[in-house]
């Protein structure tokens, strides 16, 4: 069952990712983002790992494509021109492609560390958001707390920025 | 057929055929009457504000069959006539619009607010499941249960704001724009209300909430049960600040007047539904109040005890009124469970029902907000009184308990 609903979504994912790219109007491609998104926060649930999934929708599909979509729309991009395809440039980026897959093919399939079936893990006693937070809050507090600063810099940073043509 | 119950009665078909059961009471026994009778109510209450009469003829069309009159019903049959009036019309699709994004907007603002009921507790339990626990009267009782409703509440901006765009139109164009910066401002302001809820419960299961709230009082006054301590009376002081910003911010992300700009008909027209008719229109209606009932339900749950009321018991309890459960026959020993379960269900719509007839109230009352003010009243109060109020609670969790 799980395996199933694993390819449905992961299918979801790459198909509307495709279409990220070869959907010609800008509007569209963003859509395309946001289901992408879902689908991963689809993934992310088949694991159990409810909160990472959930921020996912959160963020990246309720947040930050919602101010794509506001640039893109108050741009009033006009949806591309189909070009006419390149075939040397078609034929080298395939050829690049292939051949980075087959490195990455090789690489997997020699090293015995990934053809093990790893032991499936240990089922938490506690639910999912209390393990993120303990685990932020106790193990990796200190690089918490830099990325909390690095943020708040780039808060001050972007707000310096637009008032400076003001004064 | 005795096969037929066993299978139904192992655990994972159990659990199937429950939820769906569940799914389609929460749809369509309860949202989408509810949708239409708080549509009836709104023009009935704002009829009584302004002095007006309101619809008080449609009832049964007995005349149809011959009868002299009809029975008009207090009106009540506005309800069914407002939804087939909208459904009977033409679909005019003006010939500028972009397609496929003009159909699937008013779906993508509808859906949202009634996947997020899908995680509220609408009562306790009714009799009991194959593993010997009650079933839980919720569709999906997930440990993230907060976060989902604000995730999903979230991505109903998507349909607004298409809607605007496919339109081709500059005014709803400009009533979707208004829409995306309104609810990504109010949606901080949201989030940030409740934290002091969780750090009081430490939970974010919305049913986790409310047992919390059954044993220690409802959230709006944490006083009013057991005994007297400081550390009681000083979130009674905070948690209402918390509740007034959630609800305040909640009027925004639902689109209602005061904070209705993006639909502000003297400046823009109809906003983002202007192009629309029909079944497309109707479904943003839809969407609009069924975004203020799962909202009113979010309320409720975080703030006013969900569907516990003191001195009704939970769908556990094995007596009823009068000592009436001494007189029942043994095959009967699961209705005092069943009688509560289904008042507890009736005590969590009726305090939702309340919170709609507030924000129908408030809907006739206040005029709307301008812009900047609107922008403002997020940003620079809500904002920061949240963020301050989640360190004193802390700090009274922390010093005082």
């Amino acid at each position: 069952m799980s395996l199933a609903l694993f390819w449905a979504f992961a299918a979801l994912m790459l198909i509307f990712g495709i279409g990220v790219v070869l959907l010609r109007n800008p509007v569209s491609s963003a859509m395309c983002l946001v289901v992408s998104f879902v689908g991963l926060a689809s993934l992310f649930f088949l694991l159990d790992a409810f909160f990472i999934g959930i921020i996912q929708i959160l963020v990246y599909a309720g947040a930050v494509m919602v101010l794509f979509l506001f640039i893109i729309m108050l741009l009033d991009l006009k949806a591309e021109r189909a070009r006419k395809l390149n075939l040397p440039a078609l034929g080298g980026g395939i050829l690049v492609l292939a051949g980075f897959i087959a490195i990455l093919v090789r690489v997997i399939c020699s090293e015995p560390k990934f053809a093990a079936v790893k032991p499936a893990l240990a089922q938490s006693t506690t639910n999912d958001v209390q393990a993120v937070g303990v685990t932020l809050f106790t193990q990796f507090n200190l690089p918490f707390q830099i990325i909390g600063v690095l943020l708040l810099v780039a808060t001050i940073g972007v707000v310096v920025l637009s008032k400076r043509e003001l004064k | 057929m005795d096969q037929v119950i066993a299978f139904l009665f192992e655990p994972l078909p159990f659990l199937i055929w429950t939820s769906l059961l569940k799914t389609f009471f929460v749809l369509f026994g309860a949202i989408l009457p509810l949708v239409s009778l708080a549509v009836f109510a709104e023009r009935k209450v704002s009829a009584f504000i302004q002095d007006r009469i309101g619809p008080n003829r449609v009832g049964a069309p007995i005349s149809l069959i011959g009868f002299k009159k009809d029975i008009s019903l207090w009106g009540l049959g506005q309800m069914v006539a407002d939804p087939i009036k909208l459904l009977l019309k033409e679909n005019f699709i003006p010939n500028s619009v972009n397609k496929f994004y003009y159909y699937i907007a008013p779906k993508l603002t509808m859906i949202p607010p009634l996947l997020v009921l899908a995680v509220i507790p609408f009562g306790s339990s009714f009799l009991t499941g194959p593993d010997g626990k009650p079933v839980p009267m919720v569709v999906a009782n997930v440990d993230i249960g907060v976060l989902w409703v604000f995730a999903i509440s979230s991505l109903g901006v998507y349909g607004i704001v298409l809607a605007g765009w496919a339109s081709n139109s500059k005014y709803p164009f400009l009533g979707g724009i208004r829409s995306s910066s309104q609810m990504i401002s109010y949606e901080l302001a949201l989030g940030l209300s409740v934290v002091p809820v969780f750090l009081i419960c430490g939970t974010l299961n919305l049913t986790q909430i409310v047992d919390w709230q059954i044993q220690n009082g409802w959230l709006i006054a944490p006083w009013l049960n057991l005994e007297f301590a400081w550390w009681k009376v000083a979130l009674g002081v905070l948690l209402p600040i918390s509740f007034i910003i959630f609800l305040v911010s909640m009027f925004a992300e639902t689109n209602r007047t005061p904070f209705d700009l993006p639909e502000a008909e003297q400046e823009l027209v109809g906003g983002y539904h202007t192009e629309y008719s029909s079944m497309g229109f109707a479904l943003f209606f839809l969407g609009e109040y069924a975004a203020m009932i799962a909202g009113s339900g979010v309320i409720v749950t975080l703030f006013f005890g969900g569907w516990s009321f003191p001195g009704i018991p939970d769908g556990t309890a094995t007596w009823l009124p009068f000592g009436l459960e001494q007189s029942l026959p043994a095959t009967l020993v699961w209705l005092p469970g069943a009688f509560w379960g289904f008042v507890n269900i009736n005590v969590f719509f009726a305090k939702v029902s309340a919170f709609i007839f507030f924000f129908i109230w408030v809907r006739w009352t206040v005029p709307r907000f301008r812009y900047d003010q609107l922008m403002k009243l997020g940003w620079i109060y809500f904002f920061e009184i949240a963020l301050v109020n989640i360190f004193l609670v802390a700090a009274v969790l922390v010093y005082l308990k």
